[in-house]
């Protein structure tokens, strides 16, 4: 097709020569996902500043924080780990944690943002289903977050962080005998991971979006450093195991243990070892679908929350 | 009259809206509006600011539901077949709504996705969508480096790669200048009459209006005259549109630029 025939593509049905409107199909369902994702991916890379802070963050963590930890937190041998581990491997799921929630929260304030600007009601104008439109947008910022993952993983690997279990077996037999693909440390945790870090990112991505549609005026992001961020990164397992809060404050424990981001961690730690944490994976999951609902019906234009409140100005 | 001619008959008009209310908590915001925009027409939505022209927006976006009455586009239910519906609209927003690190190209390729066209179509169409617009050259430049007027433009150009038969805009001239104004009306204008959309053109610009367009008069959520422009005059026992817009609302008169 050339920009002329293009031209005359552009014209509605009842123009002369206009085509007739046809339902969408699978197609124009996959184009517009891609589409979605694609643009949160191409306005996350011409954020420098963005990609930059998301970087550093964890690494100021990991380098600064951690070290100085390193003397004063000893951690006892507990699953997924076989040995005594450094506080600088221990904290480091917890720190691809922090990575998805600053993504997520970061998103959802874009989102209340966009819903004032209007590019939220943009999205929002496509003929394709609500639900279709969120969870595609979600998928955009894991992708996102994807990115920052395996920049922080890379990184992280110098300073020898690194999953150390055997080698991943995809195949029959074992030992000699063994035909099928072996996937060597450290890409074997590198790839379980993935997974975790998707249902996770996915899950506190759809946090944010059901909070972009509650929250009428986000001012700042240091409201919701305050108000989210930091009780949910704190009061998790990402800096501490679970058992050493127990010693200080059972209350504590109590809330960390509610707290779905403890399970987002956890759910990401077992899989950097290959292993699957049950609970960790069926609360992350049982959030997720939660959370997503009530994002979706928030956005739902007969029952939602929008409406009852007036939707944004402009 | 029989259903097939009904539909027909309903078919002609890009939209309408009949006996819509809207309300937030116990505040009025529309009361039993009705109006109906014609394919290949330019009706102009006259109102002043909270007259309740973005709630109509809106609902006829979907953004949320109409509980009462019905808004169909080209006679597509926008509550019963949202997809059909929103398929066949396009949207100029009050708020620009461009990202502007990204180019031209990629807003409207990007816009083209959300209507399920393919990388290769959108690209032409997109390209095709901007010489509309006068701004083919300009594709691949950052929408930063866009003045007020062109940034419009490069919207117009956005909501016409899915060929809608009925464009909506929410006072898409303001802040701009006399110049890009005036290139802003001409566009659509020239899109009524070679693409045979319908437009309906929401303002507060008294002299946006020409003789030709139909006008909807919106006042405090119901709507004072719908039909031309002589007949506004005729209806109002005025002179001008300024002094019938005065009498019929009893307020001062909306901004003449």
């Amino acid at each position: 097709m050339s920009v002329d025939t293009a031209a005359e593509t552009l014209k509605p049905p009842n123009a002369p020569g206009g085509r007739a409107y046809r339902p969408h199909g699978v197609l124009a369902y996959f184009n517009c996902f891609r589409g979605i994702v694609w643009r949160e991916v191409l306005r996350f890379l011409h954020q420098r500043e963005r990609f930059l802070s998301a970087l550093v963050r964890p690494l100021v963590w990991l380098f600064i924080f951690a070290a100085g930890f390193r003397q004063v937190l000893g951690i006892s041998i507990i699953p997924p780990y076989e040995t005594y581990v450094l506080y600088e491997t221990y904290v480091t799921p917890g720190l691809l944690g922090m990575v998805l929630l600053f993504n997520a929260m970061q998103s959802s304030l874009s989102m209340v943002y966009d819903r004032e600007t209007g590019a939220m009601r943009t999205l929002l104008v496509s003929p394709f289903p609500r639900w279709f439109l969120l969870s595609s947008k979600l998928l955009g910022g894991v992708a996102v977050a994807l990115l920052q993952v395996y920049t922080f993983l890379f990184i992280a690997y110098f300073w020898e962080i690194e999953p150390d279990w055997p080698a991943l077996q995809i195949g029959v037999g074992q030992g000699e005998d063994f035909f099928g693909i072996s996937i060597p440390p450290p890409f074997n945790g590198y790839i379980t991971v993935l997974p975790a870090i998707v249902m996770s990112g996915l899950m506190l991505g759809a946090l944010a979006l059901f909070m972009s549609s509650v929250i009428r005026q986000l001012e700042n992001f240091a409201g919701v450093m305050n108000f989210v961020i930091f009780p949910m990164f704190f009061a998790s397992s990402a800096l501490y195991p679970l058992w050493k809060i127990r010693e200080s404050s059972p209350l504590l424990y109590e809330i960390c243990w509610f707290n779905p981001f403890t399970h987002a961690v956890e759910l990401i730690r077992f899989a950097f070892y290959g292993q699957l944490n049950v609970t960790a994976f069926l609360v992350v999951l049982g959030c997720l679908v939660f959370f997503l609902g009530a994002a979706i019906f928030a956005y739902n234009p007969s029952k939602g929350l929008i409406a009852r409140r007036g939707g944004p100005r402009g | 009259m029989d259903a097939s001619v009904k539909q027909m008959s309903q078919s002609l008009n890009a939209l309408t809206v009949r006996g819509v209310s809207h309300r937030f908590g116990n505040l009025p915001a529309l009361d039993d509006v009705s109006l109906t925009v014609p394919a290949g027409g330019f009706t102009v939505l006259l109102g002043l600011n909270g007259a309740g022209k973005s709630t109509l927006f809106a609902l006829i976006t979907r953004l949320y539901d109409n509980t009462s009455g019905t808004i169909s586009i080209l006679g597509q239910d926008v509550r019963r077949q949202p997809s059909a519906a929103l398929q066949r609209l396009g949207v100029v927003f009050q708020a620009r709504t461009l990202d502007a690190d990204l180019s031209l190209l990629q807003n409207l390729t990007y816009h083209a996705a959300l209507h399920g066209l393919g990388p290769g179509e959108s690209k032409l169409r997109a390209i095709a969508a901007l010489e509309l617009v006068g701004l083919g050259e300009r594709a691949n430049e950052k929408v930063r480096h866009l003045s007020g007027g062109q940034a419009r433009r490069v919207e117009i150009a956005r909501c016409m790669l899915h060929r809608p038969g009925l464009l909506i805009l929410d006072e898409p001239t303001v802040g701009l200048d006399i110049g890009s104004r005036e290139s802003v009306i001409s566009i659509v204008r020239e899109l009524v009459t070679t693409h045979g959309i319908g437009v309906l053109w929401a303002t507060h610009l008294i002299d946006e209006i020409e003789k030709t367009d139909r006008i909807v008069l919106l006042h405090e959520g119901k709507v004072l005259y719908a039909g031309t422009v002589p007949g506004l005059r005729e209806h109002a026992g005025a002179d001008s549109v300024s002094e019938a817009f005065r009498a019929l609302t009893g307020t001062t008169q909306p901004e003449l630029a």
